[in-house]
Formats: structure tokens, sequence, C-alpha cells
């Protein structure tokens, strides 16, 4: 069985190694959460990269649900061929609209099913698919065919937290809780996405953006992926690590951060917190 | 295997069930977490808890089921000297996160600048001795910098040069204790509760196909499509908002700040207005509490009706007279006392509840809380995470 490792352009932390392993070992689905921006949706894609599957991604909105990821019966396009005498009319198969998870069940090589922002949905979504995750097979009522899985797919679903999973459908998932990567991590992220880049100011860079999140207040905490932005920026803009880190150390504004403080009272705190630093020291 | 553990974790409160215990034994059956003490705790970490609110109670349980018999991987630490502690920065970090009796155990060693005395005391020590000593500040939890916060969220503060090796055990790091539930509440978790308050209706331009009401009228069409639309669905509650601003509501505007952006982003009809300790005749729609914001109370009694849902928030902590008596308010002359002005908020909305962000168990010494508590009979919460939810759970019902 191939293991999930990690690859050359995501970082996987040793919890999530266990995790994702024991997902695809017991054929768990694995549920993950964490702060938004640590790189949840992206993981389905490098553990599908990784383990070699195809990747299919079910993205769920507010107005999803679950039968849609089964299949559905198009009765409009029936009544409207049913008005234009289409043959087709006769065989009700031909209205059944396959879902993703149908698509996932039905695969030859058994992939990756990304069911991404569960919470999203309804507050019955989960439990509406229990069976169809426990069991991974469903039955269509207007054909009267039991659609099951040829090989169980891998299931990952990202949450962002915004509703409560009823308890009956986490006891069915491994669980994995990304934390915001620490320094070491962060650096290791960086080089995957930047090889090569400065060390002295990926240093003055990552104080002064750890500091930032430090700050007492902000309202919103900026992320691994606003980061990885704001050090494009840095680059793009030539920005010397003297510049940073006699700002960082002066407490005023870090050069840029527009791509790092999304709301303008962060901005505003900030400020302020500069000014006082001036009149102070 | 390990029954004694999981039992532990259920005492602790941890809702593990059988059912996944049975997981994790099929786990180690197929040697996923084998001869390796830290693969083990992630697997079983993943496969029994499912709630980052619970993975602190979790780490505690493991380390104290697992106390002695392992020997985890050492692991380095780069150093950091006291000395360089950015002084305010660390202020501004402790008074987010101490808690009142922290504070009060800080005011005991002879307030913050003792404090810092005495920490970087400490640190001097630990360099004088020799590099097998592991006695981090703040891992152990016996030493009062423990708790201060130094290292709520794993930062170190440890001997410089990285010359010594210490043994952190990573469930002793205790790094998910911050997303304990009954701690702490940021603005993504209050979102979660206010979400209670959702009630969908439809209301609007009809965007949406209507299968069934198609449906029927092409029946009754002769079987003819007659095409039906509804409008779609959206959030049709209404907020109203009042909060307390000023005085002894100081220590708590970062919270209510955090409520009142939670609800921003929540609600499309959301009004909020400000008072100071209690409401009078005049309501304010800025925090500034000028002139130009200003609002008669009847006003908004008037303006809105039943069908909103009001929320007070505050400390409910004032002197009796503001709240007993007419001409008590503290900034303007009352003719009417602020017992009566808040029973006229009542009239019109039977289920308003009061948000105080006080800790509960304090509710009892101040009088006017206490006044206020039973004119709400009983629909005052604390400002938690379970206060939020049981609010929001009154306000529908």
């Amino acid at each position: 069985m191939t293991r999930f490792e990690g690859t050359t352009s995501f970082v996987a932390t040793d919890d999530l190694k266990v995790a994702v392993n024991a997902a695809v070992a017991l054929q768990r689905p694995l549920l993950i959460k964490g702060e938004p921006g640590t790189g949840k949706t992206v993981l389905a894609q490098e553990v599908a990269d990784a383990l070699n599957k195809p990747l299919i991604s079910w993205h769920i909105k507010s107005t999803t649900k679950a039968q849609q990821g089964l299949y559905e019966y198009d009765a409009v396009s029936r009544l409207r061929d049913s008005q234009l005498g289409d043959a087709k009319v006769h065989d009700i198969a031909n209205y059944i609209v396959r879902g993703k998870l149908w698509d996932a069940f039905d695969a030859p090589v058994a992939p990756v099913l990304l069911i991404d922002e569960i919470d999203k949905a309804d507050i019955e979504f989960p439990n509406d698919l229990l069976l169809e995750l426990d069991r991974m097979e469903f039955f269509v009522y207007e054909t009267r065919q039991t659609i099951k899985a040829k090989q169980r797919p891998v299931i990952i679903i990202t949450s962002n937290n915004e509703k409560e999973l009823p308890d009956a459908f986490l006891r069915r998932c491994f669980f994995h809780y990304i934390k915001f990567p620490d320094r070491e991590t962060m650096e290791r992220i960086v080089e995957v996405h930047y090889p090569g880049m400065k060390s002295l100011l990926l240093r003055e860079a990552l104080t002064a953006f750890y500091e930032l999140r430090e700050l007492p207040g902000l309202k919103k905490r900026p992320s691994t992926s606003e980061f990885l932005d704001w050090l494009k920026l840095l680059m793009a803009e030539d920005i010397g690590p003297e510049l940073l880190r006699e700002k960082s150390a002066a407490k005023l504004i870090p050069p840029l951060h527009g791509a790092l403080l999304k709301n303008e009272q962060d901005v505003h705190l900030f400020e302020r917190l500069a000014f006082l630093h001036r009149r102070g020291g | 295997m390990f029954i004694g553990f999981f039992l532990a974790l259920r005492a602790a409160g941890v809702k593990a069930s059988l059912r996944e215990f049975l997981t994790l034994q099929e786990a180690m059956g197929q040697g996923l977490g084998e001869y390796d003490i830290d693969t083990f705790y992630y697997l079983a970490r993943a496969t029994l808890v499912k709630d980052e609110r619970f993975i602190d109670k979790f780490d505690k349980v493991f380390a104290e089921s697992f106390k002695g018999i392992l020997q985890p991987k050492p692991v380095t630490k780069p150093g950091m000297e006291a000395q360089q502690l950015p002084e305010e920065w660390l202020k501004l970090l402790a008074e987010k996160k101490l808690t009142d009796e922290e504070k009060a155990q800080i005011e005991a060693m002879g307030g913050f600048e003792k404090l810092m005395e005495t920490l970087r005391q400490r640190l001097e020590e630990q360099k004088g001795r020799h590099e097998g000593g592991s006695k981090w500040i703040g891992t152990a939890g016996t030493s009062p910098f423990g708790a201060n916060g130094y290292n709520p969220e794993g930062v170190r503060i440890g001997q410089d040069k990285g010359r010594n090796r210490s043994a952190v055990k990573i469930w002793d790091k205790r790094e998910f204790k911050n997303l304990a539930a009954d701690v702490e509440i940021g603005t993504r978790n209050m979102k979660v509760a206010l979400r209670r308050l959702r009630r969908f209706a439809r209301e609007g331009a009809a965007e949406e196909l209507d299968l069934p009401g198609t449906i029927g009228s092409t029946a009754r069409n002769a079987g003819y499509l007659d095409l039906k639309m509804v409008p779609e669905r959206h959030n049709a509650v209404k907020l109203l908002l009042l909060l307390d601003i000023g005085g002894s509501m100081d220590d708590h505007i970062t919270l209510s700040e955090q409520l009142f952006s939670a609800a921003k982003g929540e609600f499309k009809h959301l009004v909020h207005l400000y008072f100071h300790n209690c409401p009078y005749e005049t309501l304010w729609k800025d925090a500034r509490f000028r002139a130009a914001d200003a609002i008669p109370t009847t006003d908004v009694l008037n303006t809105y009706d039943h069908t909103w849902k009001v929320i007070f928030i505050g400390d409910a902590a004032m002197s009796p007279y503001e709240l007993i008596q007419p001409g008590g308010g503290i900034s303007s002359w009352n003719n009417q006392s602020g017992q009566d002005w808040l029973q006229k908020f009542l009239n019109n909305f039977p289920k308003a509840v009061w948000i105080n962000p006080v800790q509960e168990k304090h509710w009892n010494y101040t009088q006017t809380t206490k006044l206020i508590r039973e004119m709400f009979e009983d629909r005052m919460y604390g400002l938690t995470l379970e206060g939020l939810d049981a609010a929001m759970h009154r306000l529908m019902h």
C-alpha cells in the first residue's frame, strides 16, 4: 500500500500523515478542520497526487442537498420531452443525473473524493449521507438499481466549523485539526513554495509575521496563504531585509501590509500602536 | 488494550464511543501505530477526538495515562534570552490572556514589573546551572509563570545557545489549550452560536423553479407545461442589538466588539444602538455619544415591532440609583427610572435577552445585576459559547 508522506509541493506534519494513512488504510472518511488558509482543500489534491489517484471534488454550498451527491431525477427535462413527444421519455434512466458520489463509486480506480466545506450545507446534510459513506452504496428508486462502490474511495471532508456536525457522523470519521504552522514548519512551507529564497529576508519576514499574528485585539489574523502572498510581493518589490527589520523593531506597519491585514479596523489598531510607540520611544 | 485509557477519556468528558475505540484497535491491528509513541498519540487523537475543543482534555488524559511508561524523542528548541523579550508586547499579551484570578496573583507578587524582575532573575539562575537542566518556565505548570500566559500558545522561554535538550512531549505542549470550549470565545465561535438565530423565509423576487407547484399546475393545465417560480430562501431574522459602552464595561469591550462584528456578518436586518450603563430616554447610534447620533428611546420602541429579536449586552453593574431612581442616570437627567425604561422594552419585546460578559459566578454580588436578571425572568446569559447558545435558543422559542 502506498503511504502518504507529503509531496514536493505540500508540507505535511507528522500528525497529519498519521491521520491520512489511517483513513486510507481503514477506508474511513477523514474530517479536516482548521483555521482558514491552512491548506485544508489543497490537502485532498495532494493526497490524490501522492497516492496516484484521480480527484473528484464536491463543493458544498448552503443550498446543496445530500441527494445531489448521489443522483437527481431531472423531472423538468422529462416533462419537456413529453411535451415534444421525444422517444427518450419512456426510459426513466435517461433522466437520472449522476452525482459526485456515484462518480466516485463507479470509477475504475478508487479515487480521492473531496467533500469541501461540509458545514456550509443544511444541518441535516451529514446525517443524510451516513449510510452512503458507511456502506459505500445507495439505492436508486427510479430505476430500482443499487449502486455499490467498486473500490472504496478515499474520502476527505473539510469543515470550517460553521455548524456542529452530528455525533453519529463524527464517529465514522477520522479527525484532524490543522493547527497554525509553527515557525519551523512555516520555513519548510516557504521553502516548498519559493525555493532558494534569501534566508535573511525570510527570517525577518517570519518574525514580523508572527509578531503581527500575536498582536492582541486583531480581528482577523493573517493565514499561511496570506503570508505566502506577502512574501511574493516582498520579493517582487525587492524589499530588503534591513527595511523589514527596521520596521518591525520600531513596531511600524510592515511594508505592503495590505496582503496581511484585510480589515480597516486592524490597520487602524496597528497605526495607533505605531504612533504610541513613536511617541514613547 | 488501553481500556483504562479509554475509560479515563470518557471520565474526563471526551465523548469517545465504543465504535471509535474499536476503530483504534483495528488501526493498531493493521500496524498503523506501531513502535512509536508519537505515532500512537496522533493515531489515537485522530480516532478518538472529533472536535478540536476536546484535544486539550485528550492531551491531559494521555499524559496522565502514559506517564512514566514512555520515553519521547528529545526535541531541541531554540531558546530566547529574557532580556530580549519585548516587554510591552508581553504585557499586551498578558492582558488578553490573564483571568481575573491570575491578575490578582500578579498583584500579590508585587505587580507586573516585579513579576518581570523575578522572571529575569529566575532565568539568570537557570543559566548558571548545568546544561542538563530542563526546567523550562511554563512547561511544568507549577511555576507561577506557567499560568501567566508566557506560554499559552507555545511561546517558549528557555536558555539560549540551544545547548540543553529538553524532552518536551507533544501532548504536554498543550497546543490546543485555547480551543477548549469554556475558555476562549472568538468571532468565529460567536458566529456559530449566532447562526442558531437564522430562520429562513421566502421573500423577494421569484427566481427558483417551484417543482411541486409546476407539476401541480401542469396537471391542472391538462398536461401542458406551466412553470411556477418561487423566491429564494434567505435569513429573515431581524435583530436589535443594544450595547452598553463605557464605565465598568471597559474590561469587556473587546468581547462585545467581537460579538458585534460576528452579528454584523450574519444578519441582513441588524440595528445596533448604544447606551451608557442603563437605557433611558435616549439611545445613541454611535459609541461616541454625540448629540447628532442620539435617538429617542420612544422612537425606537415605536419603530421596531415584536418581530424583532432584542439582545442587550452589558454588565448590568451600576449604582442602584441609576436603575431605580428617576434622575439617577449619570450622563443626563432622566424623568423616568432606568427600570421603567427597561420594563418598556420588555413590554414591547417580551423575549428580549440580556448577555452579560461578566462571569456568571460574580452576578450575585452586584445588586443591579440581580435586579435586572429578575426583570428579565432569568434570561441573562454569560458571554460564553454555552451562554450564547442558550440565549439564542431562548430567543427562538
